[in-house]
């Protein structure tokens, strides 16, 4: 008994081994590496500088009235919301959709979710690009509309384009997670709750709310966090208006400012750890259990 | 008695296939009725419609004289203890049970206090904050019971409720379920395939195969008096054998002329013959009216089987006197042991032992618990 025991945990151990190496290489590692550079400055002397400066930068306000603002608050605040307001619309739509999907045959399931997973197998700057041509002002969208005789809208270069853009990108990793857990619900617990004497309504709020409450958790979780770092859609659907964090990090980087970059990525990283930790706390406190 | 549901003239199909010919059946307040059949006969379909989970194509379902085809689940008095309890396994045992007043905006106290009257009729006081899914089998059971009880339905639909659960188990709950149906005065429509289990706990059975109804009457009488060779073949064991109706009270088979009970057949007409296996009594060859010779014996615990060649039809025999394989034996059967029915669609393909296995009957059994 003993013998196989050992046998096993070690074939387990050296089965595991090549991830274990991957693990500490390629994510271990790289965020020492982060924490390291946002720590010290051009020659590698511990300085908080970095950090400092990210909560102290000031530049002159948008609307140039002369008052000074705080960079990269207003970029932080900017990227928040607009992540939130994405993440919000992709639960909005996802979360119907993924029920939509995890109720029909298996067929109809299997092309819906290859439909949702196509626009992934392409680059998202050739995504990017695309929705450029739609929403310009003398795009797709604005000829529709003009032949529709409605009158064309100007979309590109705002708040709205970038939210269209990151909604569109992040939409399947909103609709998967919700879905995979909705697959999985007893249909039975559904009858159950109308025999109960549930109308529809109620059913959705008593039973399947709380049940696929993991899957909006994790759907959240993977659209609040690449799309708060996002970058490059905010360039070219919000015209360069609409600096974000992401943006902000890719700036530092080419322009050779590593330590700051770096600063900016650590300083992300404990905000969105610190959410995440929140979020996880709240949870699984208030989905299960039900006491 | 007062119907309290009525089924009336029933049809319902799936992609074609019908899986409820025809049906009409009345339900009366108070009693225990059990839909008895096969795996595909239709018993689940009957209570999903009661339920308001289907509609019937064509027919209609009365509720204590009302017209009831489409008034959705929720708007029905009538609940359903599901065959694997579906309970919620996000909420705990109390509110799992608390669930339906929950939904009916029930004060706070009058929930308490029901809620607790129910978890102890099942016995499961104590068990109030312990989440569901660390129940065992039987305890989950009598929380879907209480659950479905508490709302106080006039009617309980339990959708074959017993079958995950162990023989033991199985025939405690059986019991207990009577003692509720009795003590709450519901009236219970319990879905099976379990004949045994039917017989125990009905004031009422109905059989059924192929989306028709087969018979419906008391445990007795589908059990004394079978209306076809499905009835008598499915609800216990039963020699079926072909025989000739000579005259009332008088039928011959296998090559002997009986004195039997039945009367009002034609003359000569054609019928099924049942005996049961208990109600046949072995003596010494040639004393009998009947002789054969035994093929196989199996040790039963109360009673030995014994399987015996009369003339090249197998009969089955329980009798508590050993007998020895290839003894040849003589056969006794009293006039009110044989019980004659009509010929029908079912003559002739059930009541023969010659294919008999126990192994076949478990693995059929299996076989439906999951399918329906």
């Amino acid at each position: 008994m003993t013998k196989k025991k050992t046998r096993s945990s070690l074939v387990t151990g050296l089965a595991g081994g090549p991830y274990e190496v991957w693990a500490v290489l390629f994510i271990l590692v790289p965020l020492a590496f982060v924490a390291y550079y946002a720590f010290t400055d051009n020659d590698f002397r511990f300085t908080t500088a970095n950090i400092v400066r990210f909560f102290t930068d000031t530049s002159p306000a948008a609307g140039g009235e002369g008052t000074m603002v705080r960079t990269y608050l207003v970029i932080s605040w900017r990227s928040i919301k607009l992540a939130v307001i994405s993440t919000a619309v992709c639960l909005l739509l996802g979360y119907p959709l993924a029920y939509i999907i995890s109720r029909s045959s298996p067929r109809a399931q299997k092309t819906m979710m290859t439909l949702i997973m196509i626009p992934m197998w392409m680059n998202f700057l050739i995504r990017t690009y695309a929705w450029m041509t739609i929403l310009q002002d003398t795009g797709i969208l604005n000829n529709l509309l003009a032949k529709l005789g409605l009158g064309r809208i100007h979309i590109i270069g705002t708040e709205t384009a970038v939210i269209i853009g990151m909604v569109y990108d992040y939409l399947p990793y909103m609709i998967l997670p919700i879905y995979s857990i909705m697959a999985k619900m007893d249909f039975k617990l559904i009858e159950a709750a109308r025999d109960l004497g549930c109308a529809p309504a109620g059913v959705l709020r008593r039973v399947i709310l709380p049940l696929s409450m993991p899957g909006v958790v994790n759907g959240i979780t993977m659209v609040l966090i690449p799309s708060i770092s996002t970058f490059y859609i905010s360039q070219k659907l919000g015209d360069g208006m609409f600096f974000l964090l992401g943006d902000a990090i890719e700036g530092q980087y080419v322009a050779n400012n590593l330590h700051f970059a770096a600063a900016i990525a650590f300083i992300l990283m404990v905000a969105l750890l610190a959410a995440m930790a929140a979020m996880r706390y709240f949870t699984d406190r208030h989905t299960y259990g039900g006491q | 008695m007062d119907k309290i549901i009525e089924l009336k003239n029933i049809t319902k199909s799936f992609d074609g296939e019908v899986v409820l010919d025809n049906i009409s059946l009345d339900i009366y307040d108070n009693e225990f009725i059990t839909l008895l059949g096969p795996s595909g006969c239709g018993k689940t379909t009957t209570l999903r419609l009661i339920g308001g989970f289907e509609t019937p194509d064509s027919g209609d379902v009365l509720f204590m004289g009302q017209r009831i085809n489409d008034v959705p689940p929720h708007k029905r008095n009538v609940n359903t203890v599901f065959q694997r309890y579906a309970l919620f396994p996000h909420l705990n045992v109390f509110e799992n049970v608390a669930f339906p007043l929950r939904e009916r905006k029930v004060p706070r106290d009058e929930i308490e206090t029901r809620v607790e009257e129910m978890l102890a009729m099942v016995a499961l006081k104590g068990f109030e904050h312990r989440a569901v899914t660390s129940l065992s089998g039987g305890q989950q059971q009598r929380v879907a019971i209480a659950r479905a009880l508490v709302g106080k339905p006039r009617v309980l639909l339990l959708d074959e409720p017993l079958a995950a659960l162990d023989l033991k188990l199985r025939k405690d709950m059986q019991q207990e379920l009577k003692n509720i149906q009795k003590a709450t005065g519901i009236t219970f429509v319990f879905v099976t395939h379990d004949q045994e289990e039917a017989l125990s706990m009905s004031d009422t059975i109905v059989v059924m195969s192929e989306g028709r109804i087969q018979q419906i009457g008391s445990s007795q009488d589908v059990y004394n008096e079978p209306q076809n060779a499905f009835v008598a073949d499915f609800i216990g064991e039963s020699n079926i054998v072909d025989g000739v109706m000579l005259a009332d009270r008088s039928v011959s088979f296998s090559g002997h002329v009986f004195d039997c009970v039945d009367g009002g057949f034609g003359k000569n007409e054609p019928v099924d013959v049942v005996v049961r296996p208990e109600d046949v009594d072995i003596v010494p060859e040639g004393q009998g009216q009947l002789s054969g010779v035994v093929t196989s014996v199996t040790f039963m615990g109360v009673h030995y089987e014994v399987i015996v060649d009369i003339g090249g039809f197998k009969w089955m025999i329980q009798t508590t006197d050993f007998v020895g394989v290839d003894a040849h034996i003589g056969l006794v059967i009293e006039p009110d042991a044989i019980h004659i029915m009509k010929k029908s669609e079912y003559s002739g393909l059930y009541g023969d032992y010659a294919s008999f296995s126990n192994e076949f009957d478990e693995l059929s059994d299996a076989e439906s618990e999951g399918s329906e």
